[in-house]
């Protein structure tokens, strides 16, 4: 117990988690804040049967992952803004084909090289919109210690669960912060875990996308004896290259649907004091963290204010939010960057209530203090 | 006996290349030295990127995996290190390992990573309709080359030689049997196994550069090329114009399994995991 009770860095609580979870190979290329988790799983990796290779770049390494996940492994990669946007070729590829596979993106100040290594939250378009043609993105995106070690399994088994990359988001603070965690055992860990759909033993003929029996087709692995083809090309339930318009069709609408499917049971959210609100702050990451503060203090002067963290960004949880719009007369919500969660929460508001931006974007933590500011002067008016 | 037929999936011809083209000699060396090895199908996985030779995968019976265009050889670096069992066969075009994935291919080499690749060079960027590659002469026409090509090509052998693979050789669709050798000798041994294959491309380069059909490609390709062993005796000026074909690189170097399965006994004190 008293070993398991740790002080630990996020991105060391991921690489722990990942390694806890199965992750057996991690391909990476170094870009702070993100590295440590490339350097603890470089020290695991190998001492537990699995593989660690630091490759030329971000387009290699998620390449690399793709493989490997489709030789049977468990498969992850870190990086931040510039590395993600390398990346997004290849993750395209990966939710087209159906690999399952977690791409951590540690955000930091951006555009282009930015300010290394100050925290930011610019790329939340980017985890749904970044890769060509239409994919259906998930991503998740903790706020504490022990959340990242939590969020990261369930990106892994929600990775596995639904044969497609999951987007695990997180920020430079909480990367780099050190916080209390208790680890849990392996065994308990062992517990949550879900693995991909296999095909049924002994099958005369295995179709690596047939969705006849679920919109999530079963995955075998290289070298199990099913030889079958993988392709970026449009392809039916054999694999292999269609441009009919049917199966065109009905590919790209089966992607959707099985994210869409399953969206309550990937949708993570967490509520503080919303029950008698009539303001609200909704807002993620490090900035759920200041949230909460400005709750406290907020409530202190007599504000009812709550506040509502998105662990899931996309599917973006609608139906939540919107159910928050329709209690509160006002939603303030911060975010370091110009502006982008912000729309979706305008979406779903459906002028049902005022939605109100705060933006810090120049390289500093956003804090309680700000949205505090911000709540009383839209209290005041 | 197996034979190339065999390791066909016969239900996915036709293939999509023109006829003539020269990346159909290399599919059939290919095959016939899966027959001659008797490989099982079920450990062998073929990777390609994309172009004309990537198509390549999708009618061999083995394990395939159509990638993004210059990746093939990362894709296939996660494959190896997560199944090392799985004989792992990379096919690209000359566009394809060359220009978007030259850095995957240096890199792949310089790790001596456990992996063959055939390159199919038919100096041209063929399945996008005749643009120039770092393969293409200086001086050819290209349709982005309307004035000739102004870049030197690589001379891809010693590329991936200075980058320290294995095994380097190169053939040509005019010598259907020196593919088949070298590709048997790189599926025999361990590390990079490097094997440049010149095709043709008679309907983009040939037709663009006044080169003739097929035929008089082929021709061609025989008539400019000479064995690397028959060069050495001969002066420099015999040897002008001359593409050197052969086995120029034949190593056993510790490859990176090698050292990975190394670090593993030495950091685990040989328990395995
Ligand atoms: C990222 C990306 N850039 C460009 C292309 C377009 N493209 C497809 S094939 C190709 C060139 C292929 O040439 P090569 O590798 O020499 O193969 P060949 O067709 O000659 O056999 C290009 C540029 C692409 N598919 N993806
Ligand atoms: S365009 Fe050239 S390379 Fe492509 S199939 Fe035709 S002949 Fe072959
Ligand atoms: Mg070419």
């Amino acid at each position: 117990m008293a070993d398991r009770l740790r002080l630990m860095q996020g991105n060391e609580a991921c690489a722990l988690a990942a390694a806890m979870a199965g992750v057996r190979f991690f391909a990476g290329y170094p870009i702070t804040p993100s590295t440590e988790i490339a350097e603890q799983m470089s020290e695991m990796l190998p001492k537990l049967g699995g593989k660690f290779i630091q490759m030329e770049d971000e387009i290699a390494s998620m390449a690399a992952i793709v493989g490997a996940s489709l030789a049977g492994m468990k498969s992850m990669t870190a990086t931040s803004g510039p590395g993600f946007s390398l990346k997004q070729e290849n993750i395209g590829f990966a939710t087209f084909t159906e690999v399952p596979c977690v791409v951590v993106n540690v955000q930091r100040t951006g555009p282009s090289t930015g300010l290394p290594t100050n925290t930011a939250q610019g790329d939340m378009m980017q985890a749904k919109y970044g890769s060509h043609g239409d994919i259906p993105a998930i991503a998740l995106y903790p706020s504490t210690v022990p959340e990242i070690f939590d969020m990261t399994i369930k990106a892994i088994n929600i990775s596995e669960m639904l044969r497609q990359p999951v987007i695990l988001l997180m920020d430079e603070i909480i990367a780099h912060m050190r916080e209390k965690i208790l680890v849990p055992t392996q065994e308990e860990v062992d517990k949550m875990l879900v693995s991909r759909p296999k095909p049924a033993k002994g099958i005369d003929k295995y179709l690596p996308y047939d969705a006849s029996m679920s919109d999530v087709p079963p995955l075998a692995a290289y070298g199990e004896g099913y030889r079958f083809h993988v392709t970026g090309l449009y392809h039916d339930a054999t694999g292999f290259p269609t441009s009919k318009p049917a199966e065109v069709d009905a590919k790209i609408r089966r992607i959707h649907r099985k994210v869409n499917n399953v969206v309550d049971d990937i949708t993570f959210l967490r509520y503080d004091q919303m029950d008698d609100a009539e303001y609200a702050i909704v807002s993620c990451g490090s900035t759920a963290r200041s949230a909460r503060r400005a709750v406290v203090l907020a409530r202190e002067k007599g504000i009812k204010v709550g506040s509502l963290q998105l662990k899931t960004i996309w599917p973006f949880p609608e139906a939540k939010v919107s159910e928050v719009c329709s209690k509160v007369k006002k939603v303030i919500v911060p975010e370091m960057n110009m502006g982008q969660m912000v729309h979706e929460v305008e979406r779903v508001a459906k002028g049902r209530c005022k939605v109100v931006p705060y933006n810090r974007v120049d390289g500093e933590p956003l804090t309680p203090e700000e949205i505090l500011e911000t709540l009383a002067k839209e209290v005041a008016w | 006996m197996a034979e190339a037929w065999d390791f066909l999936r016969t239900d996915k011809m036709p293939h999509i290349w023109c006829p003539g083209c020269g990346h159909g000699v290399m599919m059939n060396a290919l095959l016939r030295t899966m027959a001659k090895l008797d490989v099982n199908k079920d450990d062998i996985c073929v990777v390609s990127g994309i172009g004309c030779a990537s198509r390549l995968p999708g009618y061999l019976d083995f394990n395939t995996l159509h990638t993004t265009h210059g990746r093939a050889l990362a894709f296939a670096t996660g494959i190896k290190l997560a199944n090392p069992r799985l004989k792992v066969i990379v096919v690209s075009g000359d566009g394809d390992a060359t220009a978007i994935g030259g850095n995957h291919l240096i890199h792949a080499a310089r790790r001596n990573m456990d992996i063959t690749l055939i390159c199919m060079n038919n100096n041209i960027y063929g399945m996008t309709n005749g643009q120039y590659s770092p393969m293409t002469p200086t001086s050819m026409l290209a349709t982005t080359a309307p004035y000739g090509n102004l870049e030197r090509n690589f001379d891809l052998c010693k590329l991936v030689e200075g980058c320290g693979a294995n095994y380097v050789a190169r053939a040509t669709a005019a010598h259907p049997r020196n593919i088949s050798q070298y590709i048997e000798y790189a599926l025999t041994h361990k590390g990079f196994q490097f094997v440049e294959v010149m095709t043709q491309c008679p309907t983009y380069y040939g037709r663009r550069n006044k080169l003739g059909g097929p035929v008089e490609m082929i021709n061609s390709l025989k008539q400019n090329t000479i064995l690397n062993t028959a060069a050495a005796k001969l002066p420099p000026e015999k040897l002008e114009g001359k593409i050197q074909i052969g086995e120029f690189v034949k190593k056993e170097e510790l490859t990176y399994l090698d050292r990975f399965d190394a670090m593993v006994d030495r950091i685990t004190g040989g328990v395995k995991p």
